[in-house]
């Protein structure tokens, strides 16, 4: 361990007795870093093979994960040790995440802004469309009327659910419940759609298609995610709030709309961005109940609509001759969806943020 | 101010809503313009995905000319748009099988009382077997050594079978990787069909929509088995010959020749084969000749229907689908498809009966 | 429908009794949607166990020999994509909530909150077309290196499009879900449990330890149930991605893997007529029973604990 010759170090100030110096681990990584590049390029010398620099890195790391954490032994005692392995152990699950995270934002972004960008994607349909031009716009139309109508239906069911089990729920209805959820959260989407169309055919006649299906189809599986995280969040207010309340003589549900909900309502407001992001990209059940189209439709409750995640799908599994202008449309369809949902979650940030209570975070 | 602020959010969405709602650019709002057809309202298909380009611009063609018409054509498969259309869900279906006789036995919600439900050919695909092994430009194969690879028999490049099947060609020592769709479709039951039909005594699983043994890679949709091949290394597979793109496609032994397929060649063999026997005249259902050994036939091709009522229900769809199914077999309608989705024409003389079947159409 | 029970008896109140019967009247709403799919899986899924196994994809010997790869591929999917997601995902949580400087914090969760939105068309296009051919060789390596190993048995997938590739896939979709709801669950840690931990001379990690994930716990294992219940519910990434067959292996890097059921029943149901609609819709019930005992184990491990609650 050629590191290991860095670290005594004479005691000059009794505060820092016992304790590495801040610019330790940067200098392990960057020996860690140098003393394994350095062995795997000798190596690729020595057998002609080729530098495989996406391995060293990652020996690279897990010796200066070794070195940090040895050599935090030696100087600082065991519980330190052990403290610097977790904080370079979760550094590095956040590095090592960011690779495909970040490939695959990448990989979007690249293929898809130059059709974003072209001018008829945001303006156009696909109708009278053959070969390369045409949009999305019946498509992005189409996703925000599904999709908020799926959210008006899914939101206020779900909050007061959780309402419900977290606040006045006790006894067997609430088990019941808490119980429904967790088989919902096991729906398949597919699932989900076959069922709405089963639903809807019922009283519309087969081979119904309309947008409002679609949304039907997304709520069965928006409500148990709206539900379980918000649920969760509420019962994390303590309950010295909910007591200081009542002891003031408000209402319970007074209580819970000035008090449990205000102060939950950043991690509601995830939990429902979560599950709009969750039902935002389906496309089987909307593939069923919602059906497919070039033209633009702006009545949900009639007819064939579009949605981006269809979109997208059809765009990539039956292209024409010209294949590369209908992948082109795909990747700009999933980039706007992407998006759209940025511009909603900044919206529901922004509004949470005005409503929640000013904490000391 | 918190006021304010809301309202701002609130414009803002206002705003938005407003920008999405005005109308697409290439949409003219009906009823400006000259309009010279009386056809009016919007009409449903559903069913094969392998029509699905081909649609799109027939749709596209036919709107153009009848503004007031908004057609939609749903690619969800032969077996759902069967399903559908039996069922009275649209107006007509696309399918990569004719109806069977147990289909045919049943009733059709779409159409009129006691009346059945016809299989009009509109779209002829050769099918590519496409491969990506390096350094090789040019695959000749026959049915047994074809099927043999598919069934995971032949699992190497450098095999004698298929040397000799390539002389001059230097072949790799290199795993072969066989792709095949793992969604069903009809162009497996296609291939499988022509495996069956040529090499019997390798190939002995009956022809399906599911790929039937237990070997190679499963990859979805035309798409994934394209990308599959492209992006492997040592790979085959089928796939609709439009979408073959710049890989490799092997010649297949017909007769004595290899043949590589042409849309003309395509064309040739469904001419040539015999209509299924015992249905309605206009019932131009075929019993695919894949047995053909005369080498201007590429029996490898796949044949899509438009699945529609002898006699309808409601007169404005039977006007709309005799208008619709006329224009996509027209030679007009046929060449869009070449052009568009790299389907073979119909025949002159397959487009003659065509045309007799569909003004039969009531 | 009345109020529940207060501890201690109050003044009735419109409001409450109005809210309470709200809260309620969506919790029954729920029952009646689940009920009506419910009726809908059990009454389409009847057929399937009466009809000839022959009419099944494959001629399998009985309607349950059809089920088990398909049952063993979703649950081996999905436990691979847990195992890689939830350390990673933990981690980040941790990194957002009490190691990343709080400006870089709010940037990154929001970055992660927005990749839970990328759907999973494109997971699928990225798995099948960006994923799988650069992992390919990574596989050769493993089978040649370490074939002895059962997981990583030859043959080699010629494509990439293996059962851990969709593994990782899953993962990579999941990682956001379970990212964001941990985070918001370690970010309510009460303040006066972290201080007290670090003033009785804590480390970092022992005062995450102590407070903040014991506090989490149930949360955690919220957000770990969400992400199962997409990962075993995921249909069009796996579809696309997966090179599938109906056997029952380990191997992680060969060309014959187990499916999931909604992987199967997206790849088949365009096709199907017939009572094989009736066995698609049969292997979506098997899917629900499985989902639903995971659920309840996840209930039951979060009731133990459920001490740590701030309400009753």
């Amino acid at each position: 361990m050629t590191a290991v010759d860095n670290s005594p170090r004479t005691v000059v100030n009794s505060y820092t007795a016992g304790k590495l110096p801040r610019w330790m681990p940067g200098v392990t990584l960057a020996i860690a870093l140098l003393v394994s590049l350095g062995a795997f390029w000798l190596m690729s010398m020595a057998d002609g093979g080729e530098f495989n620099w996406i391995l060293a890195t990652i020996v690279g790391a897990v010796l200066f994960v070794a070195a940090n954490w040895f050599i935090a032994r030696l100087v600082e005692g065991g519980r330190q040790a052990v403290n610097r392995l977790v904080t370079s152990l979760v550094i590095a699950a956040f590095v090592l995440a960011l690779i495909p995270l970040v490939w695959l934002t990448l990989t979007v972004v690249v293929n898809g802004t130059p059709t974003l960008m072209n001018g008829t994607f945001l303006t156009s349909s696909m109708r009278n469309v053959v070969g390369a031009g045409g949009g999305a716009l019946h498509a992005i139309v189409g996703t925000l009327l599904i999709t908020g109508l799926a959210a008006v239906i899914s939101i206020p069911v779900g909050l007061m659910t959780a309402v419900y089990l977290v606040e006045y729920g006790t006894g067997k209805m609430a088990r019941a419940i808490t119980f429904l959820v967790d088989v919902m959260t096991g729906i398949p989407s597919i699932v989900a759609g076959l069922a709405t169309y089963a639903l809807f055919a019922l009283f519309f006649g087969e081979g119904v298609r309309m947008g409002f299906a679609g949304s039907v189809a997304l709520s069965i599986l928006m409500i148990p995610v709206v539900v379980r995280s918000s649920e969760e969040i509420m019962r994390l207010v303590p309950n010295e709030l909910r007591e200081a309340s009542y002891a003031l003589g408000v209402p319970k549900w007074r209580t819970i709309t000035k008090v449990v909900l205000p102060t939950s309502v950043a991690g509601i407001t995830t939990g429902v961005m979560l599950s709009i992001a969750r039902v935002i990209g389906e496309t089987a059940p909307l593939l069923i109940v919602a059906g497919f189209t070039a033209s633009m439709n702006y009545n949900p409750f009639s007819e064939r609509m579009m949605s981006l995640p269809v979109f997208v799908y059809t765009q990539y599994v039956s292209p024409g001759t010209d294949a590369q202008a209908y992948f082109d449309r795909a990747w700009a369809g999933a980039l706007t969806l992407i998006l759209i949902v940025a511009l909603l979650n900044a919206i529901a940030r922004i509004v949470s943020h005005y409503f929640s209570p000013k904490l000391g975070r | 101010m918190k006021i304010t602020r809301i309202g701002g959010i609130a414009a803002l969405a206002l705003a938005g809503a407003l920008a999405l709602s005005s109308c697409a650019a290439n949409e003219t709002p009906s009823g400006d313009g000259e309009t010279t057809s009386d056809l009016s309202g919007t009409f449903n298909g559903a069913g094969a995905s392998s029509q699905g380009s081909a649609q799109e611009a027939w749709i596209a063609a036919f709107q153009t000319a009848n503004p007031d018409v908004t057609i939609n054509y749903e690619p969800s498969g032969s077996g759902a748009g069967r399903d559908t259309f039996i069922a009275g869900g649209s107006d007509w279906a696309g399918s990569d099988s004719a109806l069977s006789d147990d289909e045919l036995a049943g009733d059709f919600a779409t159409c009129a009382a006691d009346t059945k439900a016809l299989d009009i050919p509109t779209y002829i695909s050769p099918i590519a077997v496409i491969f990506n092994i390096e350094g090789v430009d040019e695959l000749n194969l026959d049915a047994a050594t074809l099927a043999k690879i598919f069934k995971g028999d032949i699992t190497n490049w450098n095999d004698p079978a298929i040397a000799a099947l390539n002389e001059g060609t230097t072949f790799p020592d290199l795993a072969i990787t066989a792709v095949h769709r793992s969604d069903d479709s009809g162009t497996t039951k296609n291939f499988a069909d022509y495996l069956n039909k040529v090499a019997p005594e390798v190939w002995d699983a009956d022809p399906a929509d599911t790929f039937p043994y237990q070997s190679g890679e499963g990859a979805q949709s035309t798409s994934g088995v394209v990308d599959a091949v492209t992006n492997g290394t040592g790979t085959i597979g089928y796939a609709d010959a439009s979408k073959a793109g710049s890989l490799g496609t092997a010649a297949i032994k017909v007769g004595d020749e290899f043949v590589n397929y042409t849309p003309e060649a395509a064309a040739a063999v469904v001419a040539d084969s015999p209509l299924i026997e015992g249905r309605d005249a206009n019932d131009l259902a075929f019993q695919l000749n894949r047995t053909t050994t005369d080498p201007s036939h590429y029996p490898l091709v796949l044949v899509s229907y438009s699945i529609v009522c002898q006699e309808y229900a409601d007169a404005a769809k039977a006007e709309f689908v005799k208008a619709y199914i006329g224009y996509i077999t027209s030679a007009e309608g046929q060449q869009v498809a070449a052009e568009s989705a790299g389907a073979a024409p119909l025949s002159d003389d397959l487009s003659a009966k065509v045309a007799d079947a569909i003004a039969s159409i009531k | 429908m009345t109020a529940a029970p207060a501890r201690i008896t109050a003044k009735r109140r419109l409001g409450d009794t109005l809210f309470s019967g709200a809260a309620l009247a969506a919790g029954g709403f729920i029952l009646l949607v689940l009920a009506g799919v419910a009726i809908f899986l059990i009454a389409q899924s009847i057929p399937a166990f009466l009809i000839d196994p022959a009419e099944i994809k494959g001629q399998p010997d009985s309607f349950w020999q059809y089920v088990g790869p398909l049952v063993f591929g979703t649950v081996w999917a999905a436990a691979l994509a847990l195992l890689i997601a939830v350390p990673i995902a933990l981690g980040i949580a941790l990194f957002i909530s009490h190691y990343a400087p709080r400006r870089l914090a709010q940037g990154l969760g929001y970055t992660i909150d927005l990749l839970a939105a990328v759907p999973s068309v494109v997971y699928g296009l990225w798995g099948a077309g960006v994923l799988a051919p650069s992992i390919q060789p990574a596989y050769v390596w493993l089978v040649d290196n370490l074939g002895w190993i059962p997981l990583f048995a030859p043959p080699v997938s010629g494509t990439g499009r293996t059962i851990l590739t969709v593994a990782i896939v899953l993962a990579v979709m999941i990682l956001p879900i379970i990212t964001a709801l941990s985070r918001e669950v370690f970010l309510q840690t009460p303040k006066l449990h972290e201080e007290a931990a670090l003033a009785l001379g804590a480390t970092r990690w022992e005062m995450i330890r102590m407070a903040v994930l014991p506090f989490g716990r149930p949360g955690v294992i919220s957000a770990i149930m969400l992400g199962l219940g997409r990962a075993l519910g995921e249909t069009m990434a796996v579809a696309m991605v997966l090179s599938p067959a109906a056997v029952i292996s380990i191997v992680l890097t060969g060309p014959q893997n187990p499916t999931t059921i909604p992987a199967n029943i997206a790849l088949n149901y365009p096709e199907a007529h017939g009572s094989y609609v009736n066995v698609l819709i049969a292997t979506g019930l098997i899917l629900f029973v499985i989902t639903f005992a995971v659920n309840s184990a996840a209930r039951w491990a979060i009731a133990r604990r459920k001490d740590f609650s701030g309400a009753n």
